[in-house]
């Protein structure tokens, strides 16, 4: 009886999501409402969670309780706690879920809602989630370790050392890709400005109460230091309005970019209880409350979609970022669907608390589709937006012009109705000078947010206390992020010359530490100018590198777990991790293969230095450029981008090839041949007192 | 005995009951709040050491806190794009 009601219910449920899933991908020519996306979402999230990560925790990977976890074997009540499950799906969550899930969705809106949401839905189940739950299950396995070390161990140490180097590129990336997001969000707006700028005193002095004042009180200097910003958003606005202060906090988007290259320097070379993490405090907690109340006001107020299910971008003529639906829609939406960079958390302090070995499916899978979620409502808000103003806000310069008439214009020759007065009203309402051409996911998914939260409190804010206050909670962990980042980054620099060059490695040394983080700063630093000054506005150029070399890394990962499987002698399960892999390898080196050859200059990097290179030849300035030098910048800019591009598909070859003959040489063995650590089951451990 | 009729007794057990259920959410919101930002529950690792190892001293909270703030941040944190 009990397992016939269980049948018919989840009959039920899969009947409804085909349903909605049916209503958002078939509906043309009307709009539809959000909860018809949300609703299809939910239920198929719900559904492959209980049937397929089932059947990988059952079938493929053999989940076993009765076997010690790294938590149990090494407890020492600090690094090493078994830990109750929910609060370390908490800890796993906020590790994982950042900036990317937010901005990539909203880029990916240039095709209409449809090819992004079925990516997301798609992508989560079957690879991004997998990757995610086999990762943390496979270091669970290895003593914790990381993934990196888990690569020299089964696959030999070159892999492991061109996986490191991927590693550092991808940082690099993801600093100057995430900080030019806070550049294009905060030039020429003093509001947004003076927010972000009062993080760092308001930081400072979280640091010192909790060092000297009352030390380790997170919870009520957090408090502090949340109302605190809240009154720097609401003061921020009557700093705008001032005309001698609002000049202080107005800078172009060089200027900016060379505050943020400073800032970044300064803050990884201060002490990290000072700055780091007082901040990283402040932003995990407004990020994850800030989700649930975008959450929470999405399904309350029930907004409809104006953006159409698909547009004419398809094509690949899209003027947020160049290039046709496959491959690059699948490099656009990393997080949300799969993020390479979720094997490293995943193989980092999470597997050193699980309390047992079966919780992995609900941490490591669930966690994942809770990001996806997350990308989901970025989505939406972008969607909701009317696709004029979407438009006007990330089209670049190049394309709209630079008043809100040309880029109405320019918009209506792409077939949609916007109105100069509209762009300019939507300015006045966030209490901006203008929205046009703020590309990078962040000010669109702000204005999203604003338009939800103030539809469904009228009385309470504004339109522009809500943008402001997006603003804050999206620069607030993405600043976190240039700074941690640097930091590893730096380690990593530090351990990759010190294999060559031993004292680099000291992390004591002085001289040491200023180098590294100089390579390190200077690498994000050149990326992030290069994308401030580029013509297209940037996130063109550089989001599809990011992106590739994100869903690299995932590759890397699946090849890594997809080979461990086959030494496991688990053969038949290898599609589980095998599909996702090859499907990522196809797409990013697909996507690379273009961005690097593609003969339309428009996405091929080098066929874009050649049109520049010859006109410089004859002397002559090709638009956008202005001068010689730039041209001669734009020149040696995209032979640089082309050459990461070639880096990024060296390296997840290599990786390939070298899975390959690990895998052909484990099939033809008779035993496992994986590296596991030795089986103590949870009764030993406890005998054993520890 | 009809339920309006209930011993005072029974009133106390069944508010004991909801307070200590209150009491263990909110410990576990408590929890989750602080490993979300790297600090483990500073009651388990007291549990532990005392359990564990009776014969080594016993960090003090505030010291507690700087080791794991250190811990943390010390060699760089894993986080996502």
């Amino acid at each position: 009886m009990n397992t016939w009601t269980s049948r018919l219910g989840w009959t039920l449920l899969s009947v409804f999501a085909a349903v909605c899933l049916g209503v958002v991908a078939l509906r043309r020519g009307e709009t539809i409402n959000a909860m018809w996306l949300v609703a299809a979402a939910g239920s198929i999230f719900v559904i492959g969670y209980r049937f397929y990560s089932r059947f990988i925790a059952d079938k493929a990977l053999r989940l076993d309780g009765a076997r010690a976890t790294p938590a149990q074997l090494h407890n020492d009540g600090l690094d090493y706690v078994p830990t109750d499950r929910t609060v370390l799906f908490g800890h796993h969550f906020a590790a994982i879920a950042g900036a990317g899930p937010l901005v990539g969705p909203v880029l990916a809106a240039q095709m209409g809602y449809l090819p992004g949401t079925l990516w997301i839905l798609v992508g989560v189940i079957f690879a991004g989630a997998v990757q995610d739950f086999v990762t943390l299950f496979l270091s669970t396995r290895r003593d914790a370790r990381s993934l990196g070390e888990m690569i020299r161990t089964e696959l030999g140490p070159t892999a492991g050392w061109v996986a490191l180097v991927g590693v550092l590129l991808i940082m690099i990336m993801l600093i100057a890709v995430l900080a030019l997001i806070v550049v294009k969000a905060l030039a020429a707006s003093p509001w947004g400005t003076f927010t972000v700028a009062a993080t760092i005193p308001i930081a400072l002095f979280m640091g010192v109460y909790l060092r000297h004042l009352r030390p380790g009180r997170v919870g009520e200097v957090s408090l502090i230091g949340v109302v605190l910003l809240l009154l720097a958003v609401t003061f921020g606005g009557q700093v705008a309005a001032d005309p001698n202060w609002a000049p202080l906090f107005t800078f172009d988007a060089k200027t900016m970019a060379w505050m943020l290259i400073g800032y970044g320097f300064a803050a990884s070379v201060l002490p990290v209880w000072l700055l780091l993490a007082p901040r990283d405090y402040l932003s995990t907690f407004m990020k994850i409350g800030t989700v649930g109340l975008l959450a929470i006001a999405i399904l309350v107020a029930a907004p409809e979609l104006k953006m159409p299910a698909l547009t004419r971008f398809t094509d690949g003529t899209g003027p947020v970022w160049s290039g046709a639906l496959f491959p690059f829609l699948f490099i656009t939406i990393a997080c949300g669907s799969v993020s390479g960079f979720h094997a490293l958390v995943s193989s980092g302090t999470t597997p050193k608390m699980l309390a047992n070995e079966r919780d992995a499916r609900f941490i490591g899978y669930g966690s994942m589709l809770m990001e996806a979620c997350v990308a989901i409502m970025a989505l939406t808000a972008a969607a909701v937006l009317e696709p004029g103003v979407y438009f006007a806000m990330n089209a670049p310069a190049a394309a709209i012009g630079t008043t809100a008439e040309s880029a109405a214009t320019a918009i209506a020759n792409w077939g949609f109705v916007v109105t100069p007065d509209l762009l300019t009203q939507t300015a006045k309402d966030i209490g901006e000078t203008t929205i046009l051409s703020r590309a990078g996911g962040a000010p669109t998914l702000a204005v999203g947010m604003a338009q939800i939260l103030n539809s469904l409190m009228p009385g309470f804010g504004s339109m522009a206390f809500w943008y402001h206050y997006a603003i804050l909670f999206e620069a607030l962990f993405i600043l976190t992020t240039v700074d941690a980042g640097t930091r590893i980054g730096r380690f990593m620099v530090q351990d990759l010359v010190g294999a060559g060059y031993a004292p680099f490695r000291n992390t004591e040394s002085w001289v040491a530490n200023t180098v590294a983080t100089t390579i390190c700063v200077a690498g994000w630093g050149w990326f992030l100018y290069q994308g401030v000054t580029d013509p297209l506005g940037g996130i063109n150029t550089l989001w599809p590198l990011f992106g590739i070399a994100n869903q690299m890394l995932a590759g890397i990962a699946l090849i890594f777990a997809t080979v461990t499987l086959i030494k496991m002698k688990r053969e038949r399960y290898v599609w589980i991790t095998a599909v996702p892999m090859a499907w990522l390898l196809i797409c990013t080196l697909t996507a690379g293969w273009l961005k690097v050859f593609s003969s339309n200059p428009k996405i091929g990097f080098l066929a874009h230095a050649q049109k520049f290179g010859d006109a410089l030849a004859k002397g002559e300035i090709v638009a956008p450029a202005k001068s010689i030098a730039q041209m001669q910048q734009v020149f040696l800019n995209d032979r640089i981008d082309a050459g990461l591009a070639m880096i990024f598909m060296v390296v997840v070859v290599t990786v390939f090839v070298l899975g390959v003959r690990t895998a052909w040489q484990a099939l033809r063995a008779n035993a496992p041949s994986t590296h596991e650590a030795p089986y103590v089951t949870t009764n030993e451990t406890a005998v054993a007192g520890h | 005995m009809s339920p309006q009729t209930k011993l005072p007794s029974q009133d106390t057990e069944a508010a004991a009951g909801w307070r200590a259920r209150l009491h263990a959410a909110w410990r576990k919101a408590e929890q989750t709040a602080n490993l979300a930002i790297g600090v483990p529950d500073y009651e388990t690792y007291v549990r532990h050491q005392r359990t564990q190892h009776p014969d080594q001293p016993v960090m003090s909270y505030p010291v507690f806190f700087r080791s794991r703030q250190d811990a943390r941040y010390g060699k760089g944190t894993s986080r996502c794009c």
